[in-house]
Order: C-alpha cells, then structure tokens, then sequence
C-alpha cells in the first residue's frame, strides 16, 4: 500500500501534520481552522490570503498566496489578511491625467530606494518597483498596463520600506488611464444615445409580446457572426 | 504537473491537432441539444432534488442541500434581542460586497440616501472577482439590444421572465458606459473601440473584456468608488436574518459579527439583498468554481421573511472546472478559453461537442463523453475529465495570444507546474452559477414591500440558463435599479415598529408540517473543509 506523503507545518507556531499535496489554506482546513479572514476566491484573484512563511532552517522570509501555494516540511507561516494601509479618497471626474495626478496624492512614491523588496514579494509576479517608476515618471499608460493583474493582497505595501502602498497609486493609475487617455468607445457612445432616444423601444416590446413557437422560430434562424 | 501516463495520452492530442486546426465542429440540433440534456445534465437527475415542506415555494423542487437549509431553524431562535435600540439606523442597507451590492449602494448614495453596507468577508471578496472571460452588452454597429435579448432568452429555453430580460439588455450599454467613465480598463483598440468576442450562445461578438480579469477589474474599480464616496462599509459582519416592521415590510437586518460573534440590529428603511449564490453547497457533490462566501444565505433569508423563489431546480454547471492538479479542483477555466479557439477532447484527442454550445450543453456533452461513452481521461486522484486543447489558441491567433489575453488562466496552472501554451488543460463541468433565486420585478422589488434583490441572489432573468457575460451584467444592471429604487423609496417609508414574528411564524409552519430539522441551523455563513480525500492515495 501506498503511504500519503505527509509534512509537518507549524501555524502560527504550533505544530500540524498535513499531507504534503495540499495548498496551505487547505492545509489550514485539514488542520481544523474553519477559516474566516485570510479566505476568499480560493483561487488566485481576490488577494485575500496573502501569507508569509519561512522554512526551518532558512533565514528568508518567503510569501504566497494560501490558495496557490502547496505546504512544505517545515513551513512555518502566518497570513496577512488585512494591511492597515491609506488609501487617498479622491473625486475621478475632476482629476486630470498629468504627469503628476499620481504623486499629488501619493508623494510618498519618490521615497523609494529602489530596494526591489515590493517585485520580489508579489505573488502575481508583477514588476511592482518598475510600475512605481513609471508613476514617478508621470507614464500612467506603462503603470497602468505593468499593473494590470495586481489583486491587492498587500504584501507589496507590508514590506516597503518607503511606506509606499503600491496596490492603491496602481488602481489610481489605471483609472486615470483608463478614463482619460484610452479613447471612449466611439459605437458605445452612439448606441448609449439611440437607446436614451427610445429607439429601441418598441422593437423590445414587439419581442416581448411573441409566443414562444414564434421565439424559438426567430432564435434558431437567426445568423450567427 | 502532470504524470508519466497523462503526458503518454497528451501525445494523442498532438497528433490529432494539425488536422483539428481551423476546422469547426458541427453545433447540434436542437432535438440532439434537448437529448443531450435530458438524459446527461444534472439537473434531470431526480435524486438531486426535493420539494419544499414549507413556505411561498411549498411544494416546489429545490436542491436537496439547498432544501436542508430552508428548512433549518434560524441562528437567533435562543438569541436576546434589543429591536427597539438598534445599532445602526440608515435609510438603505445593502448587504453584500460583490458587485450588484457595491453598484446597489453606489446608486442608492447617488439618490442621495444614507447607505451602510455589510458583508460577510472582506468588500470585494465575491464571485464577481472571479468572473473572468467578460461582460455582454450589444453596442456593436451589427449589434442590437433586439439580437442580445433574443440569444438571452433562447439560452434561457425561452423561460425567462420577459421584462427582466428587456432591462437587462437595454440597460447594458448604459452600464458598460457607467464602466468606462469611471475608469474600468477594457480591452479596445487604438480608436477606442472595444475588442469583443463570442461566448457560448451569443450570436454577435458582444463580450467586452479586461484581459481575463474582467470582473476584478470591475469589482476593484467598483470598490474603489465607493470608498472614494465614502459609503460606510462593515465587513465580516453577516446578515442572519431580515426584520420587518408590523405591517410585514422590510425593515432592517439581524447583523452577527463574525469575529466579536455578536447580534446586532440594523433598521433601515429598504433593504437590498445582494448575497450571490450558492456553488459552496455543493449540489450533487461537485466541485465548485464559486468563492467561499457561496451558501446561499440571501435565498434563505429572504424565503424565511416571505420572497419567492424562482427557478431553483435549475443549476449551471460550467462545462469547464479545472479537474487536475488536485488543488486547482473545480477552479473556473474561463469561457474565454474557448472563446479562443481551444475545444474539448476526450482520450483519443477527438472532438466529441462544438466548442462554443450553450454551458448547459456542452456540460452535458462531456459527462456524456466520460459517463456512457467512457471516453474521459482519468486522473490519478480517481476523477474523470477532458482535454481542453489549449494549445490550439497560439496556433489560431499567434504566439503569445495566450500570455496576453489569459494572463490569470497561464498563471494559475503555471502555480502547479502545467503550462496551458504548451500542453492542454484537464476539465470537468464544476457548479458554477445557481439561475434562479428570489423573484424580482424590473426593478429589483420583490413582493415584500421595500425588500429588493440584485444579482445572483435574484431570479427569473435567466430563466433555466444563463449565457456568459450576462451576470456581471445582470448585477450591475440590477444593483443599479435596485439601488436607484431603494434610494427614492426610502424617502416615502414611515418605519413602524420592528418584528421577527415571521422567524417565530416560520418555525412554527416548520413544526406544524412535521419536518424534522435534526439540529440544523441557517443561513450557513461558512462552509466547513476538511480535506480528509488528501489521505486517500
């Protein structure tokens, strides 16, 4: 018979046996925790079980996401499910896309001494400290795209030392971009325009009003693109 | 990664690639499409359902497990309650902090109203995070709101409720507007137009994008706004139970801190339900794409103070849960992957289904593939699936479509060792999405006065199928209505005195028909893992 590979953890320090396949949060699971912070998606998008650990013997500190990180012998860990950072309240519609739109509500962004701590910690694998370069250049459209896949779990913000919260000058990035130096979709314009002039009112009310016989006529011939 | 034997059957799907490229696979008949469905999907497994002992749906078929909840006693039967010094006092509460909840309460603030919002987990922490291939809204010049409602209500099966569908449909290029002024990141071309592309059962290309990110994106925008508006937000703070006043209107909630296991009561003069669905119960023991909030607490909630439900003997699976590696079990494979161009191969690396038929179809098609036809590949922990030849895309669109456009999707198999460019992934239809849940008019009213409903919580715009793209619509559309409503109607509401007679007149109806609720309590609020199949080799 085959033996279940199986590792000891320590959880916030006390020690766990747990079969050596399982990701940490279902580690955490298997260990008994019914899990209410440090879980959300379970699946990589949420950033909700950002996690520290270090393996005995080692001096470095590693990270991960609980939920797509498998557990190892000797993983000592502890999650980081909330991060106590700032995040500046601001009004979109009145900002403007300058080169300074960033850093006039997150100056700290010029502290950064180019320590790399935020890149090598992201569990997305995001190049963190180049996407802050570009926001202190004033290139919303290189922060905004570098930045894209950032879940904001916070494990950037929890290691840097220039007190910089990467995650939030990124969504101000994107937003910005997003609103103001990625052109408006011409045909949404239009259509938003037709639709408030009613001119598919009557269209939809004639659909509505159709039998099911004369639905499943119109759906099953309609042409596909 | 995958093992020795997976990567020997791998080969078969390499041979046969070449000549699968570029050529489509016939959709089926819609005789062949009711076939399939009837004798394969699981919602046509009788044992997986029930009727309800109890209440407005008495009589009428649910999910077992969901049935077992319903009919449960509630968490505060033994629980002392001050109604008449409530802790917090607010025009509209909202509860949920996915996306209908964040774009109710955006839109109640908008009508000037006094919005708390609680939730369960953290704001965000919902299935709207995890929608990844897209959202539909016909604002293409060969597009029309006509042609989007038509495809909706035939993916429907022609069930769904006719004036929620025109709302839906309608308002969508207002929302996909809504979106981009404040400052949602699609994917669009250098002229701003948005690039689009087909979903299961969509007959134009009308699903708008953000990479495969598009419901983070959206949520994350979304959250941002209402911090950035202020809306007062309490999280990890669950809604137990909805109170009404004496004259049988909604009224509040019973709150339960998770942490502090405190019961709190909040007044508010409309209430908005947005409390998703219900993938964590697991129904006919799949596994679930769904966020670990998923327990159907806003069903049971809402029926326990009187909502109807509607539609809730009928369960989306998606054709495409992630069925190896083991720890990615039941992880949502995005349409958008098919979307692409990758299809479905069974282990001698053939076609067997149309890559794009409806979710409730091509589900059904690859149980048939692994059940009857026993063409499944199996894995080494005693689970059957299919290929999705992924592969296929970067053949189709080019090097490099894949690393761009599924940067999520790369990422996550990659995790484990599997990378999605080079060999294709192993599927399995995981539960995805519950169609029904409590009934809604245009606006997102129920018929309990003042209580409103949004997003998958709600019931009737899909019918008995939903197509992808339209539940990040669905509840943005929804939210918004039930926002602006809750927002004005607060305005007029007179609150009399508060009451939970209808928990004490629920489990009386509960003794009176005899059930037996051997001890369960609900709403659930957590679901409970313990991963004793990991001690199985």
């Amino acid at each position: 018979m085959v033996q279940v590979e199986m590792v000891d953890i320590y959880i916030m320090g006390k020690k766990y046996v747990v079969p050596a396949s399982l990701t940490i949060m279902d580690a955490l699971e298997f260990a008994g925790y019914q899990l209410k912070r440090g879980c959300g998606c379970r699946a990589g998008f949420c950033g909700a079980c950002a996690t520290v650990y270090r393996i005995a013997g080692d001096y470095e500190l590693k990270v991960g996401l609980a939920c797509g990180t498998k557990v190892e012998q000797d993983m000592y860990l502890a999650q980081i499910p909330f991060f106590p950072a700032v995040k500046q309240v601001y009004d979109l519609e009145t900002l403007a896309p300058s080169n300074t739109a960033i850093a006039d509500y997150y100056p700290e962004i010029y502290r950064c001494i180019g320590c790399n701590s935020c890149t090598a910690v992201c569990p997305q694998d995001l190049k963190v400290m180049q996407y802050i370069a570009y926001a202190q250049r004033g290139d919303l459209a290189r922060c905004a795209d570098a930045s894209f896949d950032c879940i904001m779990c916070g494990l950037c913000a929890s290691r840097c030392p220039a007190h910089i919260v990467q995650y939030h000058v990124a969504i101000l990035a994107r937003r910005l971009y997003a609103r103001y130096l990625l052109p408006q979709a011409p045909h949404l314009k239009l259509r938003v325009e037709e639709i408030r002039e009613g001119k598919y009112d009557a269209p939809l009310e004639a659909l509505m009003g159709k039998d099911i016989e004369e639905l499943k006529v119109l759906y099953n011939s309609r042409d596909i693109e | 990664m995958y093992t020795h034997q997976m990567m020997e059957l791998i080969k078969k799907v390499e041979a046969t690639r070449p000549r699968r490229k570029g050529v489509d696979y016939p959709r089926m008949a819609p005789q062949e499409r009711q076939e399939v469905l009837r004798n394969f999907h699981p919602d046509f497994i009788a044992d997986g359902f029930r009727p309800l002992k109890v209440g407005v749906n008495k009589g009428d078929k649910v999910p077992r497990e969901l049935a077992d909840l319903i009919e449960a006693r509630s968490r505060i039967a033994n629980v002392s309650l001050n109604l008449e010094d409530p802790t917090y006092d607010v025009d509209v509460l909202v509860i949920g902090g996915g996306g209908a909840g964040a774009a109710a309460a955006l839109s109640a603030l908008g009508k000037g109203a006094d919005v708390l919002l609680v939730t369960k987990l953290r704001f965000g922490d919902a299935n709207t995070m995890m929608a990844q291939g897209g959202i539909q809204a016909a604002d293409k010049a060969n597009d029309s709101p006509e042609i989007h409602y038509l495809d909706v209500i035939g993916g429907g099966h022609f069930t769904n409720v006719p004036s929620l569908v025109r709302a839906l449909v309608n308002d969508a290029p207002m929302v996909i507007k809504w979106l981009e002024e404040l400052g949602t990141f699609f994917d669009k071309d250098e002229q701003g137009n948005m690039l689009t592309a087909h979903g299961g059962g969509t007959s134009r290309k009308r699903m708008h994008a953000a990479r495969d990110y598009t419901g983070a994106e959206i949520m994350r925008t979304l959250r941002d706004e209402a911090f950035n508006k202020g809306i007062k937000v309490i999280e990890f703070c669950a809604a137990v139970e909805l109170l009404l006043d004496t004259e049988g209107k909604a009224a509040g909630a019973i709150l339960f801190n998770l942490e502090t296991e405190e019961y709190l009561v909040a007044r508010a003069k409309t209430v908005i339900l947005a409390l998703g669905g219900s993938g964590r119960l697991h129904f006919q023991g799949f596994p679930t794409t769904n966020h670990y909030g998923a327990t159907a607490d806003g069903l049971v909630m809402g029926y326990r103070a009187g909502a109807k439900l509607a539609f809730m003997d009928t369960i989306q699976y998606h054709p495409t849960g992630a069925a190896y590696p083991p720890q990615i079990l039941g992880l949502l494979v995005t349409e958008k992957v098919r979307g692409l161009g990758a299809t479905p191969l069974n282990i001698n690396g053939e076609q067997f289904v149309h890559h794009l038929e409806t979710r409730d179809v091509e589900s059904a098609a690859i149980i048939r593939e692994c059940s009857e036809r026993k063409l499944g590949i199996p894995t080494p922990t005693g689970m059957v699936g299919v290929w999705l030849d992924c592969p296929l895309i970067d053949l189709i669109h080019g090097e490099g479509t894949i690393e761009k456009q599924l940067p999520a999707m790369l990422r996550q198999f990659a995790r484990f060792d599997v990378d999605i460019r080079k060999v294709p992934m192993l599927i399995y239809p995981a539960l995805h999405y519950q169609n029904g849940g409590l009934m809604i008019d245009e606006n997102g009213a129920t018929a309990i006065e003042n209580l409103y409903v949004a997003g998958e919580n709600s019931g009737g715009i899909h019918g008995r199928n939903r197509l992808m793209g339209n539940s990040l619509l669905d509840i943005l559309v929804f939210g918004r209505r039930a926002g602006w409503h809750a927002g004005e109607k607060c305005k007029e509401v007179q609150l009399k005195q508060l009451s939970l007679d209808h928990v004490d007149n629920y489990h009386r109806e509960l003794a009176q028909n005899g059930v037996d609720t051997a001890g369960r309590v609900s709403p659930m609020l957590l679901p409970r893992y313990t991963h004793r199949e990991a001690l199985q080799v």
